[in-house]
């Protein structure tokens, strides 16, 4: 599927894009102005540290802290924008956590990645980072005999510097809303069903990363504008350079080399999964107020409709639905690999 | 060494000596010391001088003082290089001197750990008293050498280390090789090769360590890459009269020649191996120390040895991370379009012309052939996906948009998802037919691609269309079709490709559709074969074609036909 492009190309690309990385890192630079620092911890030199930003996760959160504890983070940095459902507290209250706080637009720092660059710029160099939102809970080959310190010694091992990981939407059989699952709760006994093979990807050259689309949101939301459906390709978890900054969420990464953790020759390389619990009872209610936010895409007003959508409560749910079982299965169906890692 | 200088025995010490070797993860590396220690067994340590004094410090102390427990001397061990070779020479004749009772001496690394209790081992080496561990294979034969050098580690000056000067130590390869330049191995040294860890007796040690030529050999071997992994190997076969090639020691390479670790899942993998040790742990692997390190090994009952189990297991994994599953794209895996695998997972059977041609024909290949035949999967309304379904495998939705964005992953994906099923598919000019579909189609070794040419017409023949109001249809489709065709006439195209004119088929429908289908389904006998489906009526069909050539556009891929 990939089709080389020219070498001269290629120079030429990285050259552009040398350019954009720098200029990513000024901006971020200038925008960490915007956060406040409301809580401080440390961390031991070895941690590995999770990168967040956060707005209104009450039901998720402690779920989010359990998960990636027990995978071995050692410490989670977030910046909290403007939370109003009480997250903020549950955050300052834990012993492993610094918290930052904004109140500026999330939209206008790229999506809270200038905050993130930003604090990783500071935090993270040199280290092993997990970059997550709150609805995602990251996976990967053996995740539940190995932590992550395993894996990312492995991954040093063989000079990978990052783990790519497909973001899958989870969502359960029946209306949006129709069984709510409790602050602190698993999500994934809710939501436990995910499309095996309806994604799409395409090779992008300027980043030399791939862009994966599809999942249900494209089967029921975007099934005439299929190019609008969302990007599913992540890098949850990166070795940070400081010379490293986040383009487009955490989609893709500069430098270009930073994207190509996919194996070229046939190969599988080893990959993860994102668990994405976004279908959660309360998106139902929250659609119509992100809607009227219009934070979280570029031009928004084209995202009405998928809003409008999902504040009817569909079922995302068909005969064709697969339910989850496990790392195994995942790999089994195409959609992470242990690439290796025996 | 002289027999006359053993120490006297000293009471309590069991007849294996064990040396370690250590860098990192000191504290793994006592504990493992310690269960060797417990069992009576004497322990020689060598740790690298690159450790720091603060660790070597806490190491000793948290070893402490034990009546069977050495140093020996400090080298700075960089992989591949002589130091190792020294390291462990100077170890076991500390081990050989100071412990009189050793009569075999084990060489393990500091990530090593038991597989099996201390006592079977010292059962099993008892019975086996003269006899030496080591694998020891002659280069002429050794099969899993990585990086090219083989015969060349013994016949070149390596004077940089690979680790810190790649580029340059290649280099210098490269330069010897182009003017012939060379060192002889020693007579009568016959270089072999193997596992860098064994388990020699007293009396092959020794005859090792005190050779009369060995300051010779080892400035020989100084020289050679990767001593390590020949030196005992290559000297053993001069001095051993019983031999066993193989080691004691479990460890399995990745692709790169590096070790693969282990990790607390796979305990129950470890102790089906026949070997008493294994190489090489991820030193956090708590389940895999405590489990090992305590009597329970002893306590359970044992485990039928099925090391080829563990051979699979690993090896499986690294045919998934060279060759990869074909026909899967995915985040980790995206090949480059010349890559020699399959572009799709499964063979599936492409009919272009057969549905106009005959009654139903999906109807009757399903029925013959007992499988699921879609409609036109690329139609340009919808996915027409077998029984009308709205989601098929995978949760494929049968959206033309969808399908449309992106139609080679949509036909990957298809195949991907209904692996074990054979997929057949009806395409014409009229579908969705890109040029990059069909050279995708075309190209791929999986396809079954049978094409009835010119059959895109009989719909509108049919249809009663009088020919003037479609004549710019028709010569559109027409142009698809013949690109279509062009394509898989192509030199390129590597798909089971069949193309006829209506005419050549028609001579003999029977013959030829039941070599296709044959060939699609090759359980399918030839008797279900027989009962052809029904050919539509081609009557008035010339007329048709000779007013359309009237009108100026000339059907050249029905030329042949005459009725």
């Amino acid at each position: 599927m990939l089709t080389p492009i020219p070498l001269s190309q290629d120079r030429w690309f990285d050259f552009r894009m040398r350019w954009k990385r720098r200029r990513l890192r000024a901006r971020a630079i200038a925008k960490a102005r915007e956060l406040t620092v409301l809580k401080r911890g440390t961390w031991a030199r070895n941690d590995i540290l999770l990168f967040c930003t956060i707005r209104n996760e009450r039901e998720r959160i402690d779920w989010f802290l359990h998960h990636y504890r027990k995978l071995g983070v050692g410490h989670f940095l977030f910046v909290d924008n403007d939370s109003t459902d009480g997250t903020r507290q549950v955050l300052l209250d834990q012993t492993d956590t610094s918290v930052w706080g904004s109140s500026a637009s999330y939209k206008a720092s790229r999506f809270g990645m200038d905050w993130i660059n930003a604090l990783m710029l500071r935090y993270g160099s040199g280290r092993w980072c997990v970059v997550a939102d709150a609805d995602e809970l990251l996976i990967y080959p053996h995740w539940e005999t190995r932590p992550l310190g395993a894996l990312t010694d492995w991954l040093d091992s063989q000079g990978q510097q990052g783990l790519p990981a497909m973001m899958l939407d989870l969502y359960p059989k029946g209306p949006l809303d129709g069984v709510s699952c409790p602050a602190g709760a698993d999500p994934l006994q809710v939501l436990n069903w995910f499309d095996a093979g309806n994604y799409v990807i395409a090779h992008k050259p300027l980043l030399d990363c791939l862009l994966i689309q599809g999942g249900p949101r494209a089967r029921v939301f975007f099934r005439d504008t299929p190019n609008r459906a969302p990007t599913l390709t992540k890098l949850p978890l990166v070795k940070w350079s400081w010379h490293n900054a986040w383009v487009n969420s955490t989609h893709s990464l500069l430098p270009r080399a930073m994207n190509r953790f996919y194996d070229r020759t046939g190969g599988e390389a080893i990959a993860g999964a994102l668990l994405h619990t976004k279908f959660l009872h309360s998106i139902v209610e929250k659609a119509p107020i992100e809607k009227a936010r219009a934070q979280h895409f570029g031009n928004a007003a084209v995202f009405d409709n998928y809003y409008d959508a999902v504040a009817q409560a569909p079922d995302l749910w068909c005969e064709a639905s697969t339910q989850f079982e496990g790392w195994q299965q995942l790999e089994q169906l195409g959609l992470l690999s242990r690439g290796g890692w025996a | 060494m002289n027999t006359a200088l053993r120490p006297a025995p000293a009471a309590g010490t069991s007849s294996l000596g064990i040396v370690m070797l250590c860098h990192t993860a000191l504290h793994r590396a006592a504990q493992v010391a310690r269960f060797w220690l417990a069992a009576d067994c004497p322990v020689v340590i060598h740790v690298d001088r690159a450790v720091s004094d603060a660790q070597m410090d806490a190491f000793r102390q948290d070893l402490g003082d034990h009546p069977l427990l050495r140093f020996s001397p400090r080298f700075r061990c960089e992989w591949g290089t002589w130091p190792i070779v020294a390291a462990t020479q100077a170890a076991s004749e500390q081990m050989l001197q100071e412990f009189a009772q050793v009569e075999h001496v084990l060489l393990t690394s500091g990530a090593c750990i038991p597989l099996r209790p201390a006592a079977e081992l010292l059962d099993w080496l008892d019975t086996r008293r003269d006899v030496d561990f080591i694998e020891s294979v002659s280069i002429e034969h050794a099969p899993w050498i990585k990086g090219g050098l083989s015969e060349e580690r013994f016949t070149l000056y390596f004077p940089l280390s690979w680790k810190r000067h790649k580029w340059a130590f290649d280099m210098l390869v490269d330069l010897q090789r182009r003017f012939g330049i060379g060192r002889d191995v020693p007579r009568p040294l016959q270089p072999h090769m193997g596992s860098q860890w064994w388990c020699l007796s007293r009396k092959t040690l020794q005859g090792i360590l005190n050779h009369p030529k060995r300051a010779r050999y080892d400035r020989y071997f100084k020289g050679t890459w990767i001593p390590d992994e020949s030196y005992f190997q290559t000297m053993v076969r001069m001095v051993s009269d019983r031999i066993e090639s193989r080691s004691l020691t479990l460890v399995k390479f990745d692709r790169n020649g590096r070790p693969n670790l282990f990790y607390d899942d796979h305990l129950q993998l470890l102790r089906r191996s026949d070997c008493f040790v294994a190489r090489k742990l991820w030193p956090d692997a708590q389940g895999l120390y405590d489990f090992f390190l305590s009597d329970q090994p002893a306590r359970e009952t044992p485990i039928d040895p099925q090391p080829a189990k563990i051979d699979r297991y690993f090896e499986l994994a690294a045919k998934q991370r060279s060759d990869g599953r074909a026909g899967l794209y995915m985040q980790s895996r995206f090949p480059l379009d010349d890559t020699a695998t399959a572009k799709t997972a499964a063979p599936y059977s492409v009919f272009c012309g057969f549905q106009q041609l005959f009654r139903n024909f999906d109807f009757w290949l399903g029925q013959t052939a007992n499988c699921r035949v879609h409609g036109h999967v690329f139609a340009p309304e919808k996915v027409e996906f077998h029984g009308g379904a709205k989601v098929y495998h995978g949760a494929i939705s049968n959206s033309a948009a969808l399908r449309d964005y992106n139609p080679r992953m949509f036909l990957a994906n298809l195949i991907w998802a209904t692996r074990g099923e054979r997929q057949c598919f009806s395409y014409n000019s009229r579908d969705t037919m890109t040029s990059d579909l069909n050279w995708f189609m075309a190209t791929d070794r999986n396809a079954q691609i049978s094409v009835i040419s010119g059959c895109f017409i009989l719909p509108l023949f049919r249809g009663e269309y009088k020919v003037d109001d479609v004549l710019g249809h028709i010569g559109w489709l027409q142009r698809r079709e013949q690109d279509f065709i062009a394509i898989l006439q192509s030199k390129w195209a590597a798909a089971d490709i069949r193309v006829w004119t209506l005419a050549e088929f028609l001579e003999d429908p029977q013959r030829y559709l039941s070599q296709t289908v044959g060939a699609a389904f090759p359980d399918v006998g030839p008797a279900a074969l027989t009962g052809l489906p029904e050919i539509l009526s081609l009557d008035g069909f010339d007329e048709y074609l000779a007013h359309l050539r009237n009108l100026g556009l000339p059907p050249v891929l029905l030329q042949d036909y005459k009725r």
